[in-house]
């Protein structure tokens, strides 16, 4: 099997981080129940021999010694890493794999990006080559940022540029989470767009995360708690609680980030774990990436808001599917009923079929517009590991025009910062960052919109098709 | 005359476990009303075919078990293992750490190329185990990358290290609503590239699949093991020991060979299809007798009509009544479906009494082919599967014009967009070898079309 590495950069990179791993480890331990350190558990971390005159080799297999996460952390200040490497899942972690300096990046793209950028480069590279040279087989970054800062914004595209460079072979696949309007950071809008850029450019895959999409679903589920429509939600949902994971008392951001962390596990179910229709991390973009730059897929999990019981009765399954495409299962604030699909996928765990999934898919269908050159534009798996206190769970990935909103949204805001020239000395101080950095990512922003807007014209419109060859 | 058999990907390996798996409860289910005598027969011609048999008397697979990520091999070996009956060869498999990501030029640019070597050292092994080689059955999906990419640049390997021996490609044709985005792209790289080094091609359609396990065995969660036993026991209909003509007093010990005798008369001819009758579920298959006229009589309606399964045929599709120039017209309007080739497959109760006058009607056929020689029957009183009577048509026709049709419109759609072309060219097929891959296509299209 394949290892993955994570790259968690930034306050919002690191913390989101942290909670993958912990749901990472929780998952592993209710699937392998021996202790045995098993392909699947490879895939994520190492397996490593503490004993002194091993020197921390990697114990390759059998019984599980001491796991090591295949993670890279960066932060340009101290305080979450050093919070982390207190906190109970400190031993995942050597202090070889930490990246850190003391002031942080101030919220300035410019900072992150170029001044350490310039200056960590190396370190980076040193960071990033060893943590691969420990994987036999490595398919794919994960790289986990926010967009509306400096440290995750700035450096966190640096390092994929990197990554690009070093490890052109290798999928970067990307995390981002993007700011709602009533983020406290005044400059995110254009830490936002400028790094925009950078994912267009040196992404495989881009997963965009809204956080007021986050913070309405975990309103929505705390709101069901209280008012008892589901009483047991909140002491066992994966989703809202770290019940069952190592750390058992909860911070502001935590129960947003567990559900970051669950997309990523989802995603990466099939590829660890066995199924009767696999799907790698390599079929994701190959399937829902039809022009290379129109890769930003859009994610929605369900269940979100119950618990479906084992041994679910047909309709509640059904109804998990319908979740999938309704408005308030998506992480990021988007319908993407009533917009254009190029692409989707369905990634199910648990006791599912293929019947399952055909039934849906022709149920579904009717309510869904696809583009005219896909109008059968459906990738599906199979992964028959559910995810922990469940029977079974759907994510769905659609690359589809309805990021657009989002994208209009961040450049309007853009705009107007940037119509004052407010803030743009913080910018221009630093060396190498020039006005063309900024005219230059406003205009890549504005032609990404342009394509989904092209595609979006076409929806609805009887589109002829083009006649087939003729053999004489 | 021994097979080696080839699994490939996902859908290879999976589809390959519940064919031996069959073969194996065939040969220890009741034998129905043939002497012992016989059945030992039977036994033995389907070892030797299929297995070898260990000093134990445990029986291995002739198999080779290839995919790029190693989760599906390792689980079916271990499946195998399990059975108590059979189990494969476990130095006869190969796999890697990563599958072809569904990407058809990865599989035929990349992986094939290289790890033939291996690949086909583990074959040379299996034929050399083989006392008289029959040829090859290779057995993937169009859909994926693996099975799809890599086999058809392996049926190539094998078409040039054996070039005597024959080529049957098993191929599971995607559904049409697919498992994989790319999957026309994929479907029509591996059509055009096995029409060029395979002796045929044998498809099974998801689609079709599954109707039959939804509406003829009653299944209400349908799994890929469901579709897959019902693919195993067409294909082990097609393959258990038979009788192959009328004053052969021994079992036909190279059915590869007599199958594309009497089926592919002509390269450009070399898509079959199959339909069988019954298929029930075991439950139903209890309380159920039948006539070899009755099934014989569905059988032919379910050919000439072109009827995907014993349900829902159209009985008003009549042969035309005169073969003159009109009837291309005439058969358009009524949805006939014309035969290539015919080979009909009689297992079972009071075979002998069985009569195939219906197959042998002229209008059924092409021109240049006399009806003696487009059709063919095999038969054997030994029962399959634990079917008292079961009747299966291997045909080559107009079966499947219209998937073929399909997934070249579909394709060809968003061909003209460019989307996805980008991760082919990646690997070196570049939009001209699509042109070609077309134009193969279009050709064979015309060719069963003009029937
Ligand atoms: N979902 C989520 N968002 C977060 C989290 N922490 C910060 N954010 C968001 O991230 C943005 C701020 O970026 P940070 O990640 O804090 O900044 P940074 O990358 O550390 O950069 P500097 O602090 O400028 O060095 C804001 O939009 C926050 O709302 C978190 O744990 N979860
Ligand atoms: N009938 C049947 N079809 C299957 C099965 N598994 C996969 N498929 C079909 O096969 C296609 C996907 O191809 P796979 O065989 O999974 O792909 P692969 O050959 O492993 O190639 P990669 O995974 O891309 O490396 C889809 O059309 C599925 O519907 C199976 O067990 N039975
Ligand atoms: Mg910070
Ligand atoms: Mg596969």
């Amino acid at each position: 099997m394949t290892q993955s590495i994570v790259v968690q950069v930034g306050q919002c990179g690191n913390q989101i981080g942290c909670r993958f791993w912990d749901l990472a480890l929780r998952e592993h331990a209710s699937v392998n129940k021996k202790g045995i350190f098993d392909e699947a558990l490879c895939s994520f971390f190492r397996n490593v021999d503490t004993r002194a005159e091993a020197g921390g080799a990697d114990a390759q297999r059998g019984k599980i010694c001491s796991l090591k996460a295949r993670a890279v952390l960066i932060d340009m200040e101290e305080g979450v890493v050093n919070e982390i490497l207190q906190g109970p899942l400190r031993d995942l972690f050597d202090s070889k794999q930490l990246i850190t300096d003391v002031s942080g990046s101030g919220n300035n793209w410019a900072v992150g990006h170029k001044l350490y950028g310039g200056q960590y480069r190396e370190h980076i590279v040193e960071n990033l080559r060893r943590t691969a040279e420990q994987c036999d087989c490595l398919q794919c970054f994960f790289v986990i940022h926010s967009m509306g800062g400096g440290t995750g914004s700035g450096l966190g595209t640096f390092v994929l540029n990197v990554l690009e460079e070093e490890f052109p072979e290798v999928y970067r696949f990307v995390t981002s989470v993007y700011p709602s309007a009533e983020d406290d950071v005044i400059t995110s809008p254009y830490n936002s767009v400028l790094a925009m850029k950078e994912l267009t450019e040196h992404a495989d895959c881009v997963l965009p995360i809204e956080n007021q999409a986050l913070v309405d679903i975990v309103n929505k589920i705390n709101q069901m708690a209280n008012t008892g429509k589901l009483g047991n939600v909140k002491s066992n949902s994966l989703l809202t609680s770290n019940k069952g994971g190592i750390k058992e008392n909860e911070k502001p951001f935590d129960a947003m980030n567990n559900i970051v962390a669950n997309l990523l596990l989802n995603l990466t179910s099939s590829a660890r774990f066995e199924g009767s229709l696999n799907m790698d991390l390599n079929e994701i973009s190959m399937n829902l990436v039809p022009f290379p730059q129109l890769h930003y897929l859009t994610s929605s999990l369900t269940p979100l808001y119950t618990l479906a019981d084992v041994n679910v009765p047909t309709r509640r399954l059904d109804q998990m599917f319908s979740d999938a495409f309704s408005k308030d299962h998506q992480l990021i604030r988007a319908d993407p009923k009533h917009s254009l699909y190029l692409a989707c996928a369905l990634m199910v765990r648990g006791n599912v079929q293929i019947s399952d999934l055909r039934r849906n898919i022709e149920r579904l269908k009717p309510f869904l517009q696809f583009v005219s050159w896909n109008q059968e534009g459906w990738k599906t798996g199979l992964c028959s590991v559910p995810p922990v206190g469940h029977s079974h769970s759907l994510l769905a990935l659609a690359n589809n025009t309805c990021v657009k909103p989002t994208f209009i949204e961040l450049r309007d805001r853009f705009s107007k910062l940037y119509r004052k020239k407010a803030h743009l000395h913080h910018y221009m101080q630093v060396d190498g960052m020039e006005q063309h950095c900024f005219t230059e990512a406003i205009s890549s922003l504005s032609s990404l919109i342009e394509e989904y807007s092209q595609l979006d014209a076409s929806k609805g419109i009887h589109v002829s098709y083009p006649p087939r060859l003729n053999i004489i | 005359m021994s097979v080696v058999t080839v699994q490939l990907g996902q859908c290879g390996n999976q589809v390959g476990y519940e064919f031996f798996d069959i073969l194996c409860s065939d040969l220890h289910s009741k034998p129905g009303h043939s002497t012992k005598r016989e059945n030992d027969y039977y036994q033995t011609v389907c070892k030797e075919q299929f297995f070898h048999e260990e000093e134990c008397g445990d029986l291995v697979t002739r198999a080779v078990l290839v995919d790029m990520e190693p989760k599906v091999v390792s689980k079916t070996l271990s499946m195998a293992g399990r059975s108590g009956k059979w189990k494969y060869d476990i130095s006869s498999q190969f796999s890697q750490k990563q599958g072809c990501g569904n990407n058809w030029a990865n599989g035929y640019c990349v992986h094939g190329p290289k790890h033939q070597d291996i690949v086909m050292d583990l074959v040379r092994k299996q034929v050399e185990k083989c006392d008289r080689l029959g040829g090859f059955f290779t057995i993937m999906s169009m859909a994926g990358g693996t099975g799809s990419g890599m086999g058809t640049f392996l049926t190539r390997c094998l078409r040039d290290a054996y070039p005597d021996s024959l080529l049957l490609n098993q191929v599971i044709w995607p559904y049409g609503t697919g498992e994989v985005i790319v999957q026309n792209y994929n479907s029509i790289l591996t059509l055009s590239h096995l029409y060029r080094s395979s002796d045929a091609l044998l498809v099974h359609e998801n689609d079709i699949i599954h109707k039959v396990c939804s509406q003829l065995m009653n299944i209400k969660q349908i799994s890929f093991r469901d579709v897959n036993k019902v693919i195993a026991h067409q294909l082990g209909s097609i393959f258990q020991p038979v009788y192959t003509s009328e004053e052969a007093l021994h079992y036909c010990r190279n059915p590869l060979g007599e199958l594309m005798e009497c089926l592919v008369p002509h390269p450009e001819y070399k898509m079959l299809g199959l339909r069988n009758i019954p298929q029930m579920s075991e439950h139903s298959l209890a309380y159920s007798t039948f006539n070899w006229n009755g099934l014989l009589k569905h059988l032919r309606q379910m050919l000439i009509a072109n009827a995907k399964m014993e349900e829902g045929i159209n009985w008003h599709v009549r042969p035309p009544s005169q073969p003159t120039a009109e009837k291309t017209s005439l058969r358009k309007e009524l949805q006939f479906n014309t035969s290539v080739a015919n080979l009909a497959i009689l297992r079972g109760k009071d075979v002998q009494t069985a009569s195939l006058e219906g197959f042998r009607d002229p209008p059924l056929y092409t021109p240049w082919l006399s009806p003696d020689d487009a059709f063919t029957l095999w038969k054997t009183p030994r029962a399959f599967n634990k079917y008292e009577k079961s009747a299966t048509l291997v045909s080559n026709s107009q079966f499947l014009l219209k998937p073929l049709d399909n997934i070249v419109g579909k394709a060809w759609n968003m061909f003209a967009s460019k989307a996805y072309v980008h991760q082919y060219t990646k690997f070196g097929i570049d939009e001209e070898e699509f042109l070609e891959t077309f134009t193969t296509l279009e050709q064979i299209i015309a060719s069963y079309t003009n029937l």
